[in-house]
This record gives C-alpha cells, sequence and structure tokens, in this order.
C-alpha cells in the first residue's frame, strides 16, 4: 500500500455487493492491469463503510475522496480520475439531503464527523482478507504484548479495569466472567464467539466480521490466553454467507502466521479455532441454547437455576462466551490501556456503542458513538433526522427484547443503564426510528409475532403466552379488539416475564409493555375508535 | 445404490461420525440435495449412532432446513424491523400474488419457493428481498411486480411444509 501512489477502496459489504460492487472491483482491477497503471494504482476491496444506503462507495485515498451510489457505467472515469492530471468526479460525490451541498471528502460528511469510530474504525479502509493489512494497522500487536509481557492474570486485571460490559445485550462486567471463567475447575476449557446475530433491524456484528474479521479472532485468542483455553469456535449465523467466508479465510491466514495453532508465539500457550455455522434460531443467542446447539442437539436453553455457561457450558466444561464486539474491543484494551478504553462513555457504561441506525431517517447505517450519547444526536445530528417532512414518533431499541421509546424522550442517555430504566434494553445494537406513518400497534403485533415464531417451545408460558398475546394483538389491528384486551396484554405480558426459564421468555413481552406505557392511546384508538392514527391496520 | 444414497455417503465419508457433527451435515447435505429427504435423515442418524427421531428433532427445530424439495427460483422477503416498518408486508402481498404462492410454499412444477427470513441484515436497504443469493434492495411493490411479472407457477399443486 506504501508503495502506491493512490488507492482506490472498493467497499465489499453485503449491501455494496448487493448493488454489484464486486463487478466494479473487477472491472476496476482489470483496467489498471491492462493499461499498465496497477503499479501506482491500487485497487482495494473493503469491509462495510456503514453508510450502506448511499453503496456502492468508493473511497480513494490517500486523499479521502467519497463516491457514493458508483455504477459499472462509472469505472472510465474513475480510472480516468485516478490517472496522473485526472479530476475527481463530482457527480459521484455525497449530497448533503439537506443543503444539496455536495461533500467531497470522507471525514467531511456529517454521518462520519458526530461519530466516534473505534472498532468500526478500520472497517473499510483495510482488506479483510489480507491479514498484512491488519497487522500494518497495528494488528495482533496486542497478542503479542499478552503472551510474551503478560500474565494471563495480568490480562484478566487489564480488562476488568477497562469497565467494558458485554456488548451483546446484558452487559455483564466482561472481565469479571473472565474472571470467573479462568477460576472454573476444570483443565479443559473453551471460548466461543458469539456471532448469532438473530435480532432483525442489527447488522454491526456482521459488518465488523466482514470488514475486520482479524479483530475478532485476535480477541479471541487473547481470551483464551486468559482464561487457559485451547480450542475456540465462532458461532455465526448460516444466513451471513460473506462474513462466513472472511472469518475462514482470516481464521486460515493467522495458523499460516503461526498465531494460531501449537506452541503460538513460541510460547507454550495452543489455542485453535473454527467456524459454526448457526442455522437460524433466534433463541440459539441465549448462551445455554448456543451451547446446545454446538452440541448438535435443539437450540433450547437449560432452566434455572443452573450453573453459569462460565462453569458448566459446552460438554460441560467451563466456556466464555462473549459477543463479537466484545472481542473486537479486547486487542484495542491491551494495546492502548485500560485507562483508555475508560475515558469514552459514562460511569457505568464504558466504551463505545455501535449500532445499526435503521428505519425512517435520513441516514441509514452502521455507527458507533460513545456510551451515553443521546438519541438525539444519534437521529439528528448523525441520522440527518426524519425524511419527507415528516416528524419522530419512537425509537425502538433492543429488537425483539427490547421496547419503543417515545419521541419526548430522546434527550435520554444511550447506555445500558438509562435504557432499562426506561422500560427498553441496549440489546445487541439495532436502532430503528419510527415516525408518524408508524403504528405502534402494528409494531408491538410485529414484535409478539416474531417472539412467537422463535420460541422454542420449550416452557409454557412463552410458548402460549407468546402465541395469545399475538392473536389479540392480531385482533385489535384487524378491527376486532374488545374492550378488556389491554387489561389481559397487561397481565399475560407479567405472567409471561416471571415464569418463563429464558431470557426470550422473560422479555418477549417488553414490546408491548412498552408501547402500552408510551402509546396507549393508539391502542384506545383502534379498540374504541375502530381507528389506526397511522393508518397502517386496515381496520375491516 | 441411487445416485443421491451415494452422494451422501460421499459426505458422510467426510465426518468422523460425532454427535456434534449432525448440524454441520445436516447442513451440507441439505447444500447439495436441497432438502433432507427422510431416507437421508435415517442413513445420518445409523451413521451418527443416534435415534431417526433425534435426526428428525433437530432437522425440525432450525429454520435453515426443508423437509420437502425446494423451488429453483428460491425468493425471500425480509421480514426485519427496518424492513416492516418500510413496508415489507406489502411487497410480500405483491409477490403472493405475480407467483400464485403463499409463504412457505413451492409451486408444484418445482419452479419457485417463497419464504420469508427474520434478517437479511441489510437494513439499511430495506425493504430488501433475497432471489438465490443474490440481494435486492429498496423494494417497492411496483418493482416486485416487475421482477416477476408473468411468472407464475405451472401446473401442480402448491405445497407447504
Amino acid at each position: 500500500m506504501a508503495n502506491n501512489r493512490c488507492s482506490v477502496l472498493v467497499c465489499q459489504g453485503t449491501g455494496c455487493v448487493s448493488g454489484g460492487s464486486e463487478h466494479i472491483y473487477n472491472a476496476l482491477k482489470d483496467e489498471l492491469e491492462s493499461s499498465g497503471h496497477d503499479e501506482d494504482i491500487s485497487v482495494k476491496r473493503t469491509g462495510c463503510h456503514g453508510f450502506c444506503q448511499q453503496g456502492p462507495m468508493i473511497v480513494v485515498e490517500p486523499r479521502g475522496v467519497f463516491y457514493t451510489k458508483v455504477k459499472m457505467d462509472d469505472v472510465p472515469d474513475i480510472i480516468k480520475s485516478v490517472l496522473p492530471g485526472g479530476k475527481s468526479l463530482d457527480r459521484l460525490f455525497y449530497r448533503d439531503p439537506v443543503s444539496e451541498k455536495a461533500v467531497m471528502h470522507y471525514h467531511d460528511i456529517p454521518f462520519y464527523v458526530k461519530q466516534e469510530r473505534t472498532i468500526l474504525k478500520y472497517c473499510g479502509y483495510i482488506d479483510p482478507e489480507e491479514i498484512n493489512d491488519y497487522t500494518e494497522i497495528g494488528g495482533y500487536a496486542a497478542l503479542r504484548k499478552a503472551i510474551t509481557g503478560m500474565t494471563p492474570e495480568g490480562v484478566i486485571a487489564e480488562v476488568k479495569n477497562s469497565g467494558i460490559r458485554g456488548l451483546g445485550g446484558a452487559g455483564f462486567l466482561t472481565g469479571r466472567k473472565w474472571e470467573s471463567c479462568r477460576n472454573a475447575p476444570g483443565d479443559v476449557k473453551y471460548v466461543v464467539c458469539n456471532a448469532d446475530e438473530g435480532d432483525p433491524g442489527a447488522f454491526q456484528d456482521r459488518s465488523v466480521m466482514e470488514g475486520n474479521p482479524h479483530s475478532v479472532i485476535e480477541g479471541m485468542i487473547i481470551a483464551a490466553y486468559a482464561i487457559g483455553a485451547d480450542k475456540g469456535f465462532i458461532y455465526v449465523r448460516a444466513e451471513y454467507p460473506l462474513a462466513v467466508n472472511r472469518l475462514k479465510i482470516a481464521i486460515e491466514q493467522t495458523r499460516q502466521e503461526g498465531l494460531l495453532g501449537d506452541n503460538i508465539l513460541d510460547s507454550d500457550f495452543s489455542f485453535d479455532m473454527e467456524i459454526f455455522q448457526g442455522a437460524g434460531a433466534f433463541v440459539c443467542g441465549e448462551s445455554t441454547a448456543l451451547v446446545r446447539s454446538i452440541e448438535g442437539k435443539r437450540g433450547m436453553p437449560k432452566a434455572m437455576p443452573r450453573p453459569r455457561t462460565t462453569e458448566e457450558g459446552l460438554w460441560n466444561k467451563p466456556t466464555l462466551l462473549n459477543n463479537v464486539k466484545t472481542f473486537a474491543n479486547i486487542p484495542l484494551i491491551i494495546t492502548n490501556g485500560a485507562g483508555w478504553f475508560a475515558r469514552r462513555g459514562t460511569e457505568k457504561s464504558k466504551g463505545t456503542a455501535v449500532f445499526s441506525l435503521t428505519g425512517k431517517v435520513v441516514n441509514c447505517g452502521l455507527i458507533e458513538v460513545p456510551m451515553g450519547a443521546t438519541l438525539r444526536k444519534i437521529i439528528y445530528d448523525i441520522g440527518g433526522g426524519i425524511p419527507g417532512g415528516k416528524s419522530l414518533k419512537a425509537v425502538q431499541t433492543g429488537g425483539p427484547s427490547g421496547g419503543c421509546l417515545p419521541a419526548e424522550m430522546i434527550d435520554i442517555p444511550v447506555d445500558f443503564d438509562s435504557l432499562a430504566e426506561a422500560g427498553s434494553i441496549m440489546g445487541s445494537g439495532g436502532l430503528v426510528v419510527m415516525d408518524e406513518g408508524t403504528c405502534m400497534v402494528d409494531v408491538a403485533r410485529y414484535f409478539l409475532d416474531f417472539n412467537r415464531r422463535e420460541s422454542c417451545g420449550q416452557c409454557i408460558p412463552c410458548r402460549l403466552g407468546t402465541r395469545q398475546m399475538f392473536e389479540i394483538l392480531d385482533d385489535i389491528t384487524k378491527g376486532k379488539g374488545r374492550p378488556g384486551d389491554i387489561d389481559l396484554l397487561d397481565r399475560l405480558s407479567k405472567s409471561i416475564k416471571r415464569s418463563s426459564i429464558c431470557g426470550l421468555g422473560k422479555t418477549a413481552p417488553n414490546p408491548v409493555l412498552t408501547t402500552l406505557r408510551y402509546f396507549r392511546d393508539e391502542y384506545d384508538a383502534h379498540i374504541r375508535d375502530m381507528r389506526c392514527p397511522a393508518r397502517v391496520c386496515s381496520m375491516k | 445404490m441411487t445416485m443421491e444414497e451415494e452422494f451422501v455417503d460421499r459426505i458422510l465419508a467426510s465426518y468422523k461420525g460425532e454427535r456434534n457433527e449432525l448440524v454441520p451435515i445436516l447442513q451440507e447435505v441439505q447444500e447439495n440435495l436441497g432438502y433432507l429427504p427422510e431416507k437421508v435423515m435415517i442413513d445420518i442418524a445409523r451413521f451418527l449412532g443416534v435415534p431417526g427421531s433425534h435426526v428428525y428433532s433437530v432437522a425440525s427445530f432450525y429454520a435453515q432446513f426443508r423437509t420437502l424439495p425446494l423451488g429453483r427460483t428460491r425468493i425471500a422477503v425480509c421480514r426485519g424491523t427496518a424492513c416492516h416498518i418500510r413496508g415489507a408486508p406489502l411487497i410480500l402481498h405483491e409477490i403472493e400474488d405475480a407467483i400464485h404462492l403463499k409463504e412457505g410454499e413451492t409451486s408444484g412444477d418445482l419452479e419457485y419457493t417463497l419464504e420469508t427470513v427474520a434478517c437479511i441484515g441489510c437494513c439499511a436497504l430495506g425493504p430488501c428481498i433475497k432471489v438465490n443469493r443474490d440481494v435486492a434492495g429498496d423494494m417497492t411493490p411496483e418493482k416486485a411486480k416487475e421482477l416477476f411479472k408473468g411468472n407464475g407457477s405451472g401446473n401442480g399443486e402448491n405445497r407447504g411444509e
């Protein structure tokens, strides 16, 4: 990269690929090779830039010229523009949706300026299929530092001091989890990366795996060193073929470099990992269900009380399970120190949060902000507000286990505790913006439909309760609501929360509880007045 | 031995016969045959030394597995949250009308399978659909209609699981 006069970075995230970026990449490469310019101009494929809606995207470095919505027909002009004397292509610049002004550089676009990208920093800059790209930006230095200069206890202390909490949704203190897994008796231990990103409306784990797979692998190896594991699994959804492929390539390269396998970096620490493809079950995001799934069983959670997975996980051995983003943070914590990490965020939620910002918002995409940023900043400063002159109605966080917060609450800070207090959850990071054209009863119905389909069927409150709730909500959205339905929904919600055996069941009623709490009038309008204020439901 | 059996035998030969290989085996068999025939599930059970009911219980638990053959063109409509609030249900109805299939059905002539998926992960491009391996984003009912115009399924009864 250093020898080239300029590089053309072509985004190869799932979003851009669906817009044809793979063909654009190949065409650019062929064209430059056949004209003999491939010496001084390199074409690189990168992971997701996060601004998927503007895809396919191309960034021309070193100046950071940003092209959006590129088509095959643009390839000849892009080539001309990067040749000596070439001019940048105005027509492919990003246009500010409000002022319609063209913005030439990546680093001047409000969507990026207002973020603090740390684990996403190199997604979109490095070639995820080239381990050298990762090492050039300091990759695997943390692993070297940990293995050659730190004790496992020292690594755990660093993670503990950083204050990082699990980014899969529950927010359990990562350092404490590592410590309890290290202290659990047993010679055989496992490290598992939970990449079963099943929340509809969330794609941040996918983007990290597609854009910077080595950061996840490095985090896992460091974790294995810290807890004393010699085998690891990445449990990734089969629906993410591109992520699976990139991880496979990355694992193989890591092995060839001697960073995975026997006697890593000539130490007596050995560790290897493999990919396990999830076969499509939302409930497998739950730790005990995920474990059973890898063991070749139906992915049904174990009932409480039960030992923690850190004590009895895969094949009843102590197992450390963390989310993709948690692992991706680890190399940064080890390299830069706990203090560096803890500088960002709030008192109880440290570091950054990655969100998939989607729905009725001008700039959709993947964003990263310090914990504690307000919803207002996310939706208006980064997201550019609501399109079509409409007004914000609600924000949904936490997917099917989370809730809908009303527009009045957009000044609350986004962190684990504030969201929980408001009745929602951080979840794995889906953030769906809803405007006046969204019916909140329909949204509640939608999530209960999801939860009823995804219930594993093991316990009655969840299996039958979510179904009952769905049927009541379905009736309400069809103009067949009855007086007393709201009380019934409330009662059902409470008993499902109390008596389900796993997290999926216990949180399944949340979308209903929050919409009842904040949008009661919409339920009343449907039931009493037979009217859908947002005109979404056909009240036949 | 039928071709199918030979094929499955070849796949099984690359595994050790351990119980935890069940999901990967089912995935590889389905990748190649398109679905999981009953006979094949029994062969897999024998190979792993588990009851056939166990193989079926796992195959029926996960959304990915099919016990009926799929159509040549697989259409998956995303029902993720972002797609939903941007009108995914309308897209689904449009496609259902265009190819005369309901969600979850395969046409009798095995031309089409219409299904919905929890989330494709292309939320910024919603509503989106997947046709075989390709994702098409920013769908509108008009685009969906155009895409499948005049492509109603042929003869034979539609089937669903």
